[in-house]
């Protein structure tokens, strides 16, 4: 089995949100560059670890971005993966980062596309469905465990209300939630053998554009904290009650 | 042209949800001027499917088949374009659940729809164009997109709007869906509900505590409490690390992003990442030991205070307050 995992450069979760042009850009400015954590501790270690028992030949690595995400494919690389595809373009919206890797996904004849739930960025859940969709291949979607017996996946995931364990038969696109493995750090041989692993680049296909972002705002702040004694928590209770309409 | 909102029930049961989505897509479709239809995949009785009717929708179409009784989004997606197609409609309208998150994204590459996922709030229009607020960065930003496309698509998270019930009535008819036995794929082999009673995505009021429970043998309190209040249970993610609490109930940044009216924090430090997750609550209740800890900024009531003392006397208050409601 041949499996591409997908991943997104995001800024780290500490960052503080600021934009600039008028509120029409992220304000990369200082801002630490990761790999989507789920992305990189789900979707990309469940993959390597199906490739450590025989169960995967291959774990490429595609991400759709500039030359800026070269770090964090390197990165992907040192924790275990075995090449890589950048699609030199700005990801401008879900369905076309989607567009892009499933018509790589198809060109190279993936078995399987692994990708984190959300990215911790736009929290779209989009690209992993969108993926499938443009395949026309099923969809694993929020998945929390995965076996692999041949080309036989069974996956347990979230649906409305509770859980459903689902078995299919490759090709399909499965997005990842905690639970699927525990996070690793590259280890030095890792990160050695990164350096001379192969990042092809290729250019975009062109793509009709569905949406964008027209700018941002920030959150209106919070008047304050009210402060109750502790020993006073019925006023808590009429405050909710009363002031908050919330109880 | 026309609005299709796409609705489910559990347990043959509507929940708060589906009334918001048709009330959203009944007031995307009055700004439109056009009708608004409703689909619902499943067994549901018919007084149930009508009481959709009260919240503003016009048509309401049911698909019954028995090979759709379980999940599967690609399948899902395939009766939802029929359906879209069938009443012609430009503007779909889900529910960001767990569900909605699975077959949203497919309807938008097969309709190729600009899809928002997470929508907060109405549409605004401008000739063919929609903008559409969502939460981005976790929750620490908003992001105003547009959609471009001539059929959209909105995925609506939960507590965003408040259903309106209204005098409106309306029809409930079958719906003709053509599957074959090839468009089913995927096998389910089991499905298991979830325990709690109330589910935490959806929930009004959530009772959340950390690390400051010391145990998980001291959760008592905090399911008293939920108890008390109606609320589902969450916490921060190390305390499901550790296995004291399910994996379900971590929340933040890489958990459930959740938005209750009331979030209570029980012994969280209120790290940036929970916040990520929580931030959008409408209002927030902090208890704490430590004067210091950064939840209080984040909040609108705050006690400081131990909380083996504090909890249990805050049960007993809610108690009183809610018997003599
Ligand atoms: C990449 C990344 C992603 C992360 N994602 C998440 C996420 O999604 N969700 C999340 O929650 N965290 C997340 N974290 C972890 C986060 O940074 C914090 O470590 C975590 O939220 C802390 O949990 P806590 O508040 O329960 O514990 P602590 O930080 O240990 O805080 C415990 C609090 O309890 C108080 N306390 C102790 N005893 C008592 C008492 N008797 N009475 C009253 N108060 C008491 C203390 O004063 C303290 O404020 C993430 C971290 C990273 C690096």
């Amino acid at each position: 089995m041949k499996i591409l995992v997908c991943i997104s450069k995001t800024p780290d979760t500490t960052t503080k949100i600021s934009f600039v042009d008028g509120n029409t850009k992220f304000n990369y400015e200082k801002v630490q560059l990761i790999i989507n954590p789920y992305d990189e501790w789900y979707a990309l270690v469940r993959a390597l670890e199906l490739k450590e028992k025989g169960l995967a030949a291959q774990v490429s690595v595609i991400n759709v971005g500039l030359a800026d995400s070269d770090a964090i494919i390197r990165k992907a690389l040192a924790i275990g993966g075995d090449d890589a595809v950048r699609v030199n373009a700005e990801p401008t919206d879900a369905f076309f980062v989607a567009d892009q890797i499933a018509q790589y996904a198809i060109n190279e004849k993936y078995d399987a596309v692994f990708l984190g739930k959300e990215t911790i960025d736009y929290n779209g859940s989009q690209v992993g469905g969108m993926v499938a969709g443009i395949m026309d291949v099923p969809f694993i979607s929020l998945a929390s465990k995965f076996e692999l017996n041949g080309n036989v996946a069974t996956a347990e995931r979230d649906i409305s209300g509770g859980k459903e364990t689902i078995e299919v038969t490759a090709p399909f696109v499965i997005s990842c939630s905690k639970g699927m493995a525990e996070a690793r750090i590259p280890n030095m041989r890792g990160i050695m053998a990164a350096r001379t692993k192969p990042i092809k680049v290729i250019e975009p296909n062109a793509t009709e554009k569905l949406t964008s972002v027209k700018n941002y705002e920030l959150p209106i702040e919070k008047a304050g904290c009210k402060m109750i004694a502790a020993d006073n928590v019925e006023e808590l209770v009429r405050l909710l009650h009363e002031e908050a309409k919330v109880i | 042209m026309s609005v299709l909102v796409y609705v489910e029930a559990t347990d043959g049961k509507f929940k708060k949800p589906s009334f918001e989505a048709i009330t959203y897509g009944a007031k995307v479709a009055a700004m439109l001027n056009v009708e608004i239809h409703a689909l619902c995949i499943g067994e549901v009785s018919d007084d149930e499917l009508k009481s959709l009717g009260n919240y503003g929708a016009n048509k309401i179409w049911f698909v019954k088949d028995e090979r759709l009784k379980n999940f599967d989004p690609l399948v899902y997606a395939k009766v939802i374009t029929q359906v879209e197609s069938q009443t012609n409609s430009d503007v779909l309208v889900l529910i960001q659940n767990f569900n909605g998150k699975a077959i949203a994204p497919i309807l938008s590459a097969r309709l190729k729809a600009g899809l928002i996922s997470g929508a907060v709030d109405l549409p605004l229009m401008s000739g063919d164009s929609f903008t559409v607020k969502k939460n981005v960065f976790s929750g620490k930003a908003i992001a105003n997109y547009e959609m471009h496309s001539a059929k959209k698509i909105i995925a609506l998270t939960s507590n965003s709007i408040a259903p309106v019930a209204t005098e409106n009535k309306a029809t409930v008819q079958e719906i003709k869906i053509e599957l074959t036995d090839a468009d089913f794929k995927l096998k389910v082999k089991e499905v298991v509900k979830a325990s709690c009673k109330i589910s935490l995505a959806d929930a009004e009021i959530v009772v959340s505590a950390g690390r400051g429970m010391k145990g998980p043998e001291n959760w008592g309190m905090i399911e008293e409490m939920a108890n008390i209040l109606g609320a589902a249970t969450a916490c921060s993610r190390p305390v499901a690390d550790i296995n004291w609490r399910p994996h379900g109930e971590h929340v933040g940044q890489t958990g459930l992003t959740v938005r209750p009216n009331l979030y209570i924090a029980i012994g969280i430090s209120g790290a940036i990442q929970h916040l990520a997750g929580v931030n959008g609550s409408k209002v927030m209740v902090v208890i704490n030991k430590d004067a210091e800890a950064p939840f209080f900024k984040a909040a609108d009531y705050g006690i400081v205070g131990d909380v083996f003392e504090v909890v249990p006397k805050l049960n007993e208050a809610f108690k009183k307050f809610k018997s003599g409601n």
